[in-house]
Order: C-alpha cells, then sequence, then structure tokens
C-alpha cells in the first residue's frame, strides 16, 4: 500500500515537472492548452451547446451576434454549434490513425530489427516504397474502391500510408540499444524478445514515438479532410470538412456573406493542426533541452 | 575472372545503379498494385461498366462485355495471371487504355494534354519556395534571437501546419471573392480559349496568369517549412569547427557565409526536397480541383467522381512514375552535390 502511494507521489511529481518544462517554451504551452480545449469542446462541448438542426428561413447567413457569435449559414442554422458538434469525426481518425501507425511501426520495427536479414530488407524496402508513393492520389483512388464509411475504416487506411516514418526510427534505435550492456544482460537472463522491445527499448524512445504519432495525427487531419473536400468520403455526419465541402460545392465560397460559414471550420481546424505541432516543439525541447537555446 | 568479378562487384556498390534499380522496383510494385485494386476490390469497375452498359444501352452481356474489354485493353477471359502480363505488356507499349466517358480518347493522350501544366506549375512554385526558403531561413539564422527571427519564425510554423488546401480555399474567398481583386472565374482551366502555344508574349503571360494562384497557394504553404529547416540547418552549420577555423584566417564574411555556411547548410534541405515534391503532385489533386485549374491533379478527381477508371488508372500511374522519377533525379543531384554520398553510399 505504502509502496502504491509513494509511486502516485512520483508519478504526480514527473506530471508536475514535464508541465513545468512545457510552461517554458510560451508558443509551445499555448499550442497545448487549445490543443486540451479544442479536444474539451469536441467532446464534452456537444453535451452543453444543442445543435439545432431545423432550418430557419428567417436568419439566413446572419451576422454573428450575441445570439450566433458565428453568424448562421445558408439554413439559417448555429455556425458555432456545427463547430462544436464537427469536432469529434476529425479527432477520432487523426487519434485512431495515429494509434494504429504507431503500432505498425514499432511492431514491424523492432521485429525487423531484431530479425535483420531477408525480414529486415524486405521491411525497409516497403518503407521506402510506401513513402515515395503520393499518398494523397493513392487515397483517393482507394476511395472510389472501398467505401470509407466508418472513422475506424478511414484510420485503417490512413495508419496504413504513415508508418514508415516512425518505423525507420525505431528500427534504427534498436539497432543501436540493442547493443548495449542492459539489452545484453536482459537477453543473458533470457527475457524474450518481447519483454526487452516493450520494458527496456521503447522506454528509451519515448520522444520519438509520442512525437511521430502527433504528427500522423496531423497528417490523418490533412487526408481526412481532404478526401471529405473533394467529396470522395460518403458525408454521412456533419464535421468541419463535411461543412467546407457544402461551402465548396454549394457555391457558398462564392458568396459574399458566407464568409463565416467558411472560415470557421477552416480556422478550427488550422488551429487544431498548429497546436498538435507546436506541442511537438516543446516535447521536442523537453526531451532534448539542449535545443531550447539553439533555436 | 577475378577483373570481371572485381567490374561486377563495383556495378553493384554502384549508388547511382542502385538507386535506379530501386525506382524500377518501385514503379513495378505500383503498377501491379494498381491493376490488383482494380481487378480484385469488391466493387470491380469493369463488372459495374458491364452492368451499367446492360442497364442503360440494353447490349447483351457478350456486347458489353466485348466493349468492357477494348477500353481497358485486357481480355476478360482469360486468367488472371494472365490478364496481368497483358496489362504490363500493354503499358510497356504506351497503351493505357481509352476512356469511358469520352469514348475514343486515349488515355494516353489525355495524360500528354494535361500533365505538363501540372509539372510546370509544381516546378516553378518548387522553385520559387525552395529559392526565397533559403534565404529568409538563413537571413533569420544570422539574426537569431532579433523580433525579425521571432516574427518570420511564428509565420512560418503558422504557414507550414495549415493544410495547403485550406490556404487555396483562404485565397480563393479573400483574394477573389471578398476583395475581388482577381477575375477567378476567367483565371480557370489552364490557358485562355484562343491562345496559341508558341513562344510569344501572349502565352506565357497567359500561362502565369492562369497558374498564378495554384503557384500562390503551393509557395505559401511550403515556404515555412523550407525557411524553418534552414535556419536550423544553419544554426547547426555555424556550430562547425570549419566556420570557426574561417574565421580565424580572417577570411570576408561573405565568403564565409556563401561557400561555407550556406553551401553545407544547404546540403540536408535536397533529400527535403524529395518529400516535399511529392507532397507537393499529391497535393495537386486538391489544389487544382479548388482553383479548376486542369492538370493532371484535377483529371484524377473527376475521373474519380465520373468512375472513369481506365482514365483514374491511367493518371494514378503517370503520377506515381513522375514522384519516383524526381525523387530519383533529386537523389542523383544530391549525390553530385555531396562527395561523402558518392563514396559511401549514403547509408
Amino acid at each position: 500500500m505504502d509502496k502504491k502511494i509513494r509511486k502516485i507521489h512520483l508519478i504526480l511529481g514527473s506530471l508536475r515537472d514535464t508541465f513545468r518544462l512545457l510552461k517554458r517554451n510560451k508558443v509551445g504551452f499555448a499550442g497545448f492548452i487549445i490543443l486540451i480545449f479544442i479536444i474539451l469542446m469536441s467532446f464534452i462541448g456537444p453535451y452543453i451547446v444543442p445543435f439545432d438542426t431545423t432550418s430557419r428561413l428567417d436568419k439566413i447567413y446572419v451576422k454573428p451576434s450575441w445570439e450566433h457569435p458565428l453568424g448562421t449559414d445558408s439554413q439559417g442554422r448555429d455556425i458555432l454549434a456545427q463547430i462544436v458538434h464537427g469536432g469529434r469525426d476529425v479527432l477520432v481518425v487523426a487519434f485512431l490513425t495515429g494509434f494504429l501507425s504507431t503500432l505498425i511501426a514499432i511492431s514491424l520495427g523492432s521485429l525487423s530489427a531484431f530479425i535483420g536479414g531477408r525480414f529486415d530488407s524486405m521491411i525497409t524496402s516497403l518503407a521506402d516504397i510506401v513513402l515515395t508513393i503520393p499518398h494523397f492520389p493513392l487515397l483517393s483512388v482507394l476511395a472510389a474502391f472501398v467505401k470509407l464509411k466508418n472513422p475506424l475504416m478511414i484510420a485503417f487506411i490512413l495508419a496504413l500510408l504513415s508508418w514508415p516514418g516512425l518505423l525507420r526510427a525505431v528500427r534504427a534505435q534498436v539497432l543501436s540499444l540493442k547493443e548495449r550492456d542492459f539489452i545484453e544482460a536482459a537477453r543473458a537472463l533470457d527475457l524474450g524478445t518481447p519483454y526487452i522491445v516493450f520494458s527496456e527499448i521503447l522506454p528509451n524512445m519515448m520522444n520519438y514515438i509520442v512525437i511521430s504519432f502527433i504528427l500522423s495525427m496531423t497528417s490523418a487531419v490533412y487526408a481526412q479532410v481532404g478526401l471529405i473536400l473533394l467529396g470522395l468520403v460518403p458525408l454521412a455526419t456533419h464535421n468541419w470538412g463535411v461543412m467546407i465541402n457544402f461551402a465548396w460545392t454549394r457555391g457558398a465560397i462564392f458568396y459574399k456573406h458566407s464568409i463565416y460559414y467558411i472560415l470557421s471550420p477552416i480556422f478550427a481546424i488550422s488551429l487544431f493542426q498548429w497546436s498538435l505541432v507546436s506541442f511537438t516543439r516543446s516535447l521536442e525541447e523537453i526531451f532534448n533541452p539542449r535545443l531550447g537555446q539553439g533555436a | 575472372m577475378v577483373r570481371i568479378y572485381n567490374t561486377l562487384k563495383r556495378i553493384s556498390k554502384n549508388v547511382i545503379l542502385r538507386r535506379f534499380i530501386k525506382s524500377i522496383f518501385t514503379i513495378f510494385v505500383v503498377v501491379s498494385l494498381t491493376f490488383f485494386i482494380i481487378r480484385l476490390m469488391p466493387s470491380n469497375p469493369i463488372q459495374i461498366y458491364i452492368n451499367q452498359l446492360i442497364s442503360q444501352y440494353g447490349m447483351t452481356y457478350k456486347e458489353a462485355e466485348a466493349l468492357a474489354a477494348s477500353l481497358f485493353s485486357i481480355d476478360l477471359k482469360k486468367p488472371l495471371i494472365l490478364q496481368y502480363f497483358d496489362f504490363l505488356k500493354n503499358l510497356f507499349r504506351g497503351d493505357l487504355g481509352i476512356s469511358f466517358l469520352s469514348r475514343g480518347t486515349k488515355v494516353t493522350s489525355i495524360i500528354k494534354e494535361f500533365l505538363p501544366w501540372t509539372l510546370f506549375s509544381v516546378g516553378v512554385s518548387l522553385l520559387i519556395s525552395f529559392t526565397l526558403g533559403i534565404i529568409i531561413g538563413m537571413f533569420i539564422a544570422y539574426k537569431r534571437g532579433s523580433s525579425i527571427d521571432v516574427i518570420i519564425t511564428s509565420i512560418a510554423s503558422i504557414l507550414s501546419s495549415i493544410p495547403n488546401y485550406l490556404i487555396g480555399i483562404m485565397i480563393l474567398v479573400f483574394v477573389g471573392v471578398q476583395w475581388k481583386l482577381i477575375p477567378i472565374e476567367a483565371m480557370r482551366g489552364s490557358l485562355s480559349p484562343g491562345v496559341k502555344p508558341g513562344f510569344t508574349w501572349t502565352f506565357i503571360k497567359d500561362v502565369f496568369f492562369h497558374a498564378s494562384m495554384p503557384i500562390l497557394t503551393y509557395v505559401i504553404s511550403t515556404i515555412g517549412g523550407w525557411i524553418l529547416t534552414m535556419k536550423s540547418s544553419t544554426l547547426s552549420t555555424l556550430g562547425e569547427d570549419y566556420v570557426m577555423v574561417a574565421k580565424a584566417r580572417g577570411l570576408k564574411e561573405s565568403r564565409i557565409t556563401f561557400s561555407y555556411v550556406g553551401r553545407n547548410a544547404i546540403l540536408p534541405l535536397f533529400t527535403s526536397l524529395t518529400i516535399s515534391l511529392g507532397f507537393i503532385v499529391g497535393g495537386s489533386v486538391l489544389i487544382e480541383s479548388i482553383f479548376v485549374y486542369k492538370g493532371i491533379g484535377w483529371v484524377l478527381w473527376s475521373s474519380i467522381s465520373s468512375r472513369d477508371y481506365p482514365v483514374m488508372q491511367g493518371v494514378f500511374l503517370i503520377i506515381t512514375v513522375s514522384v519516383i522519377m524526381a525523387n530519383l533525379l533529386a537523389d542523383l543531384l544530391y549525390s553530385r552535390l555531396d562527395p561523402r554520398i558518392r563514396i559511401t553510399g549514403g547509408e
């Protein structure tokens, strides 16, 4: 019992340290706060802000006011409510993609480094090929054949394309750590490859993993919203991408008064992407304090 | 005997040759992937097209099948593996099939018509943003810590994180619609009607007129990345011993800046050049669709939305092949510029 409490204290202490380090880089900290805000808004917001889908013809493209902070759309519906309700799907796909591609990269990367030989060269050349093929055209062609109905499906296909970067890092890291004393010791104790990978090697490269997790989230957002924008994904739900698609396909882009309807989702997505990127920058500084002075 | 063995060994160690073989292999994988995606997916386009012909034009199954096969340049009665070999053979002869929509138009002639515009706009953008990015990045690396560095760095990091198509839409919305600075409707397409290609001023002006908004979008969305990488690359070069030695030898500041720092700081950026190129060409599907700039990206999007499978397949192949070729070219360029790569193979 005592041990457990001490462990909790230790975790809290390191969290506090991380938080302090995070605050040191102002831009990164702003990114972190905005990220938390967007996550809360998208997951808890829908319970607080109701989304009235009935069209109000008397309120088409109303300018921002107290009642409608971001104005209304072509059917008189509140834009802010649409933004609040439209984030969850985008975020879920991004997170799932990050998770799946990290999983693929870690397992293939460490296997490849440990097994070596022909398997290793096969995996590395596969990674090279996936890196060279332009992703967005491939995705749009695939979307013509596979019905990308649910978020998991989209995330899975996106993850199949975004693992090679991290795989290379994991492989290189495992290759160099493999020869270190503590790994040799673990091997001598006959602890087994999965154990060695998960409890000795991965904790040593957590920084790579976290950062590339977040970066693959950003590329997932890019690809996902791009596919929705071009209308290559069935538009079942209401999200930021669908709003942009509507604005584009229904010609709202060319209508002067619809500017709040177009800019709101663009701003939301850009803000989310920026917060992810700047958060990784400050994470980089936390993991590698020497960077802080240089850049 | 030994001499032959040594020559063979040298050939197999030749970096350029190895890169070349790797590129050919990647192209082969993509070609095979495309074939099997189209034939093995649950919604097989050839079958869909046959059904469509039967229901719409009242053809018999045989007629419809024959027409579909001729459009894809594939004999559907053969076993799949033989169809695959036929597909490869046709591809090798430059036969990519015929468009569904505009019957009789060869996919190759569609590619010939639309690809140059994409290569042009993407190439020009890459050149502009790479050059500007390097200059600005080096400049702020020298002024590190100053307020101009802070401002440019923050702008660059914001620009590099916004998806390029959102930048495109914002340009369209503000410059085209809200402020009406450009005639956005007239800028559609890749060339105004009536303008003949040639070395004339009207032609060149018109080409840039139509390509200007896509180019602007590509430049704005990529320049931030170049600035940031060049800045950090310059900063790390400035700390190198040879720069200090050059300073100690009393060399002129401008000589140190250009021949010592600049040349070495640019090198790592060439590897990002290939990644960036693939990304821009891939993104051209979105950017060209937004501005209705009629390049190969726009063709891909319109063929996907109209389910014109032969066009889709051919255009996807050509986009991939051009990216792979550009990668190869950049690799070769890089190994020319950096002797270390030529000797060690960069591994």
